[in-house]
This record gives C-alpha cells, sequence and structure tokens, in this order.
C-alpha cells in the first residue's frame, strides 16, 4: 500500500474510533478511545506526513500500557520480536570512533524546530557519561565511561554493542533508550562509529 | 537578573560537579527550593503581571469591552484563587478550559474579536508581545499562596484527568518517548536539565505551582501550553494545535497530581 493511503486509512481508524467510544464496552478500550480521539484532534495544523507519528506500533503500545514494566509475556514476546528484527552490516561493526564522538553529541535532528533534512544525531550523551571531558551529560542511562576497558573487543561485544544501538529492546523490553537502527534514526555507518566510540582502546571512553 | 543568573549558573555547576554519580532526589529538591528561594526575590514576571493587570481593564475589540465581566470559574470577574482551579469545565463552552483558553473564549464573547485575532502572538516572539502571556503571569499572581484545587466533579473533568494520564505514558514516534520517559523518575537529568519526576505528588505539587514563569533564557513569561508545546518537540511530536485537548488533558493529570500544592506562580525558570 502506497504511504498516504497507509496514513489516511490509519486516520481514519482513529476517527472512527473516536466516535465509537461510548459503544465501546469495557472501560480500558474506551480510555484508549478517547485517548486515540485526542491525538487525532489535537495537531490539525501539523502537516500530513507527521500524523503518522501519533500512531503506535505494538511494541510502543505494549510498554504504554504496562507503563513501561511489562510482565513475563510480554516482555519475552518483545525481546523476541525485536531480536528478529536486528539487522548487522555485511562486514565489520567497528567504524571510527572520532565521528562517533561527534554523532553522540548531535542532539539534532526529527523535531519540527529542525531544518527538514537534517541528518539526526545519537544525542547520546543527553542519556549517558561516555567520554570523560564532557561533563554536560545526562544520567537516564547508566554511564558507558570505560565501556570497552570492561568489556574488550571481542566479536560477541561487538556484536551486542551494535545490536544495543540499534534495537535496545532486543535486550532491555520497554528500555528508555530509542530503537536508533530499527527507527531509522541513524544510518549503519553512524552505528559503526558509535560502536567503535564505545569499544574503540585509542577512544577517550577508554582511556 | 544578575542575581537570578547567578544562582542559575551555580545551580547548574552544582550540578555538574557532582560528576560521574547519579544526582540523587535530595539535588532535585535543592534545585526546587533553590527556584522558591528566587521566587521570593524580584522576578522580572512583575512587570508582565502590571501589564497584564491594565490589560485586563482595557476595552477593545468590536463591543469595545473590557475583560473584566470575564468568568475565570469563581463567577464574571473573580480573578482572586481562579488560577489555583484551573483547567476546569465550563458549561458555557461545553470544555474543560484551561486559563489561555478561557481567556480566549472570553474575547469572542466579550469583545467580539475573532479566534485568530484572539489567538494572535499567543506565545511572544522577538518582535511581538504576547497579551496572554501578561494576562497568565497577572492572572497566576492572584493566586499565589492559595493551595492547587483543580475540580474534579464533573464527568468532563473526570475524563480529561483519565485521558491525560494516558497521554502522559503514551509512547510514540521515532524515539519511543512519551512525557513519562523524561519525567517519572526522580534525580534525573538531561544533559545538565534536572528533569522533575511529575508522577511523584511532591515534585508535581512544586512544579506545577510555578507555571506560568519567566524564562531567563527566552526572556519572558512562558506559560504551561507553551512548556508542553515545546517538550512535545524533544519528544519528536508534531506541533501541537494552541488549546489542542492533548495539551489541556495532560495540563490537568499534571495539576491533578499536584493538589494541594502551593501556588507560587509566576515562577522563575532557566
Ligand atoms: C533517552 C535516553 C537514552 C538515549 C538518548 C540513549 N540511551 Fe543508551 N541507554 C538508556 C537506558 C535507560 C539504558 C539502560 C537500559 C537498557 O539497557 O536498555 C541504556 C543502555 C545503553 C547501553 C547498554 C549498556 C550496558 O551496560 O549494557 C548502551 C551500549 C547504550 N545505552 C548506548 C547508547 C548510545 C550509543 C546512544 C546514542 C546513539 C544512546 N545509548 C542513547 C537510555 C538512553
Ligand atoms: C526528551 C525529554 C523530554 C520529554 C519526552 C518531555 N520532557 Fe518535559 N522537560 C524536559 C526538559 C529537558 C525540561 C526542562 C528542564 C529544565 O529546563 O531545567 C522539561 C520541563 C518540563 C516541565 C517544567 C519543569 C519545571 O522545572 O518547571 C514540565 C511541566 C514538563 N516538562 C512536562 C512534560 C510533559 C507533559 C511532557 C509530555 C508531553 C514532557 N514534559 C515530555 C524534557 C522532556
Amino acid at each position: 500500500m502506497n504511504p498516504i493511503r497507509k496514513l489516511s486509512l490509519v486516520l481514519a481508524v482513529i476517527a472512527v474510533a473516536g466516535c465509537a467510544a461510548p459503544q465501546v464496552g469495557s472501560e480500558a478500550s474506551s480510555l484508549d478511545a478517547r485517548t486515540a480521539a485526542a491525538l487525532a484532534s489535537s495537531f490539525t495544523g501539523a502537516p500530513p506526513e507527521w500524523l503518522q507519528r501519533l500512531v503506535q506500533d505494538d511494541v510502543q503500545a505494549q510498554c504504554s500500557t504496562a507503563r513501561g514494566r511489562p510482565s513475563g509475556d510480554v516482555a519475552g514476546a518483545i525481546v523476541l520480536s525485536q531480536q528478529a528484527a536486528l539487522k548487522y552490516p555485511d562486514s565489520g561493526l567497528m567504524g571510527d570512533w572520532k565521528n562517533g564522538e561527534k554523532i553522540a553529541q548531535s542532539g539534532v535532528g526529527l523535531q519540527f524546530s529542525d531544518k527538514p533534512g537534517t541528518v539526526p544525531g545519537g544525542n547520546c550523551y543527553a542519556c549517558h557519561q561516555i567520554a570523560k571531558a564532557e561533563i554536560a551529560h545526562g544520567t537516564i542511562g547508566p554511564s558507558l565511561l570505560g565501556y570497552g576497558k570492561l568489556r574488550g573487543q571481542s566479536e560477541a561485544i561487538q556484536k551486542y554493542t551494535y545490536g544495543k544501538i540499534y534495537n535496545a529492546q532486543a535486550y532491555v523490553p520497554c528500555s528508555l533508550m530509542p530503537r536508533f537502527g530499527h527507527k531509522g534514526i541513524l544510518n549503519e555507518q553512524q552505528m559503526k562509529d558509535l560502536t567503535a566510540l564505545l569499544l574503540d582502546p585509542a577512544s577517550p571512553v577508554n582511556q | 537578573m544578575n542575581r537570578v543568573a547567578a544562582v542559575i549558573t551555580a545551580t547548574m555547576l552544582l550540578i555538574a560537579t557532582t560528576g560521574p554519580a547519579r544526582a540523587q532526589g535530595a539535588s532535585v529538591e535543592d534545585s526546587i527550593a533553590a527556584y522558591r528561594e528566587m521566587l521570593a526575590d524580584d522576578n522580572p514576571a512583575e512587570l508582565w503581571e502590571i501589564k497584564g493587570k491594565a490589560f485586563w481593564a482595557k476595552k477593545r475589540g468590536p463591543k469595545n469591552a473590557s475583560l473584566e465581566a470575564c468568568n475565570l470559574g469563581l463567577g464574571p470577574g473573580v480573578v482572586k484563587g481562579a488560577f489555583a482551579q484551573l483547567p476546569r469545565f465550563f458549561a458555557d463552552s461545553g470544555r474543560v478550559q484551561d486559563l489561555e483558553m478561557r481567556l480566549v473564549s472570553c474575547m469572542i464573547d466579550l469583545q467580539g474579536l475573532s479566534r485568530a485575532e484572539a489567538e494572535k502572538n499567543h506565545f511572544s516572539t522577538d518582535n511581538d508581545a504576547s497579551d496572554i502571556e501578561a494576562l497568565s503571569a497577572w492572572i497566576a499572581s492572584e493566586s499565589k499562596g492559595m493551595p492547587i484545587a483543580l475540580p474534579q466533579s464533573h464527568p468532563k473533568e473526570k475524563e480529561a484527568y483519565a485521558v491525560g494520564e494516558q497521554l502522559f505514558h503514551y509512547r510514540a514516534g521515532p524515539y519511543d518517548f512519551a512525557c513519562s520517559t523524561c519525567h517519572s523518575s526522580s534525580g534525573t537529568r538531561i544533559r545538565l536539565q534536572v528533569l522533575p519526576n511529575l508522577t511523584e505528588p511532591a515534585e508535581a505539587k512544586a512544579i506545577f505551582a510555578s507555571w506560568p514563569a519567566y524564562r531567563v533564557s527566552q526572556g519572558t513569561v512562558r506559560t504551561m501550553e507553551n512548556r508542553i508545546t515545546d517538550c512535545l518537540r524533544q519528544q519528536r511530536m508534531p506541533m501541537a494545535d494552541y488549546g489542542s485537548q492533548v495539551i489541556t488533558d495532560l495540563t490537568v493529570y499534571m495539576g491533578v497530581q499536584a493538589a494541594g500544592g502551593q501556588m507560587a506562580a509566576p515562577g522563575l525558570k532557566r
């Protein structure tokens, strides 16, 4: 289906769900319908291609319902589905840590205030301590200082690190960390450069 | 002003020097306490309050009327204490409205302005001041010291809270973010900015009580509508309509979480 048809279908579903709210039997699903109706009515000035962002994928919906703490079954299913969707580069997982540092610093991209066409950064410092020199780092995620020094550079560690950046929820269901590869925020080269930032012995992360 | 900037810089440095250690709950409380302390001193928002008070009494529009008969929820013309109970349901509009949407309704009904005229410059820019920011600063100041008490008796008020809570936890968009990604644990930061845990009543009270606020980085008073619009931007959501249901419902959710807090707006922020 072409993207525009798909979007209009989605919005039609939202609209119908909104109107049907009072008829829906269970309290929870009626609340979901009202929430969908609130979303559908609140962004009328936004460009149509942005409206798709309001529609949840399965994992987003499950994590919202579970308030970020999915039960055993749901948690297991998320990890399995996200593992199955992991994609690795054809050759090599380690790029250039110097570029990686720039990507980790950059917080631009995908906001309505960004110039269209801006290449998104990883904004890793928003949530993580990474290189020691950068003190303006957030604390939503764990410190990654010394990451490669602690773990070494084995192929398994490279694979885990690249995979973690590609899709954090392949390891931790409902993680607060964005799924940078899965959602197409970062490209393959950028994720390789970030893998090198964390693992390369020459990277400031491992000094 | 200088003192304000100095305290804020000092707070940031304090946070920075805690280094790799995770900022603890105490530091959030410290910075909230620092904000509060600053509120007692000169807040540039006073200038907006003076403008807002004059604006309330000024006649304008096709009906050449002032806003003095505007009903903010406690009866026509009653300003004292009204803000501490907003957003609330209004029978004449059939909607739950925050202060800004209520002011827009009054400008339309009492002064005869079009919606576009009433909403003009609602968020000020460097070139255009906002009447609504000034009115909000003054009306909020008339509730200082009063307990936050959003009514929850009308079914639409209850629904706004329930939907607001859903929206607060609604993950979507390319980053999977919800409000809760950044605002549901205490003592965390984005870069150096301390993130309040808005699901925790003590923090919700202090934060809700302090908006609208003078923002030092922007040199103007900003409203809760503006704050939420900016957080939706960081969430990588589309730009929300002014007065949209999403913004109202999130405001009701946060306000009800903050019940019993002591109004202290206009606040003073980074
Ligand atoms: C919005 C917050 C956020 C952002 C942005 C973010 N992360 Fe994370 N990250 C987390 C959280 C929370 C965890 C811990 C939970 C988990 O493992 O998923 C984490 C975990 C990790 C881990 C696993 C650490 C370990 O010990 O196994 C790695 C590696 C990582 N992040 C790298 C990155 C990189 C690289 C970026 C930027 C491209 C990034 N993160 C951006 C929040 C974030
Ligand atoms: C990606 C991170 C992020 C998301 C998602 C987010 N916020 Fe924020 N929020 C912030 C930051 C950063 C600040 C500013 C803190 C500062 O200036 O010190 C903030 C500030 C606030 C404040 C004012 C706090 C104060 O100190 O007075 C409120 C209220 C708020 N956010 C509500 C929300 C709501 C509601 C949502 C969801 C629509 C949301 N936020 C989503 C990062 C976020």
